[in-house]
């Protein structure tokens, strides 16, 4: 499992605009660099990231190889009502990792 | 006639510049034609506006394996008017893509950062779509000391 880190704030008042912010430990292999023995190193990548807050996708972005290693990305959504936040990365060598955090909204 | 230190500096300098070109002549590299080509894609047909759209990049960076970068839409991000998708594409990396990200009404604000490789001084280019269908853009430079993606481990 890899490592993430992430940042929702616990609290916020309904309607409130909130800032997610995540990283994940991975290598964001490029594909086009040459390993020792003069052959490429394969691709290994995150392709996808999604974001679901109460079930309901609210952020989604495709990876390229141009995403620096341990990919961060950060973003807005706006707090409805208590629920949890999923973030789940997808990739490469059926890379899959997901995290959940509870936001409290009253 | 005597080889002045002038001459001989001017002489190195193409030499090099040609070796360079040969090196980098093996390498796949993404061209200013095929980030011409993604964006032509993404606009299908339709007209690709400047404004809107703020692309924020420094404009020098020692290391192109980490540049910080937000992209941040103007756009009230209501139901009737919000920002679908912002592309971000590069003319240098061996790819033009760098990030495509899909927000809706329920992200409140239109803006999102992360890090990207870059593998030459170079222009990059955010496109943001709107929900009505059009097309904004913004642009910026950034020089790149030491390039990311296609060094070698040695």
């Amino acid at each position: 499992m890899a490592r993430a880190l992430i940042n929702v704030p616990q609290q916020a008042k309904p309607g409130e605009i909130i800032e997610i912010k995540a990283l994940i430990s991975h290598p964001m292999e490029t594909g086009f660099r040459v390993g020792h023995n003069g052959q490429l190193i394969p691709r290994d990548i995150v392709q996808t990231f999604i974001c679901t807050y109460d079930g309901e996708e609210i952020f989604k972005a495709d990876y390229s190889p141009a995403i620096a290693a341990n990919p961060f990305i950060s973003f807005f959504t706006r707090a409805t009502k208590s629920g949890d936040i999923v973030l789940t990365w997808r990739g490469d060598n059926g890379f899959e990792a997901s995290e959940t955090v509870h936001i409290q909204v009253a | 006639m005597m080889e002045t230190r002038r001459i001989f500096l001017v002489r190195s300098a193409g030499l090099v510049a040609l070796a360079g070109g040969v090196l980098a002549g093996g390498r796949s590299q993404a061209t200013p034609q095929a980030m011409a080509a993604l964006i032509a894609e993404i606009a299908a047909g339709r007209e690709i506006k400047k404004g809107k759209v703020t692309l924020d990049l420094p404009p020098l960076i020692d290391n192109g394996n980490a540049v910080p970068m937000t992209v941040t839409v103007d756009s009230p991000m209501s139901e009737r008017d919000y920002v679908k998708t912002i592309h971000v594409v590069n003319e240098k990396n061996p790819q033009p893509h760098v990030i495509v990200c899909h927000l809706g009404p329920r992200s409140g604000r239109a803006a999102f950062s992360t890090r990207i490789k870059l593998a030459d001084a170079q222009t990059v280019t955010a496109i943001a779509e709107m929900s009505d269908g059009t097309l904004w853009m913004d642009s910026a430079s950034v020089i790149v000391t030491l390039a990311a993606c296609l060094e070698d481990i040695l």
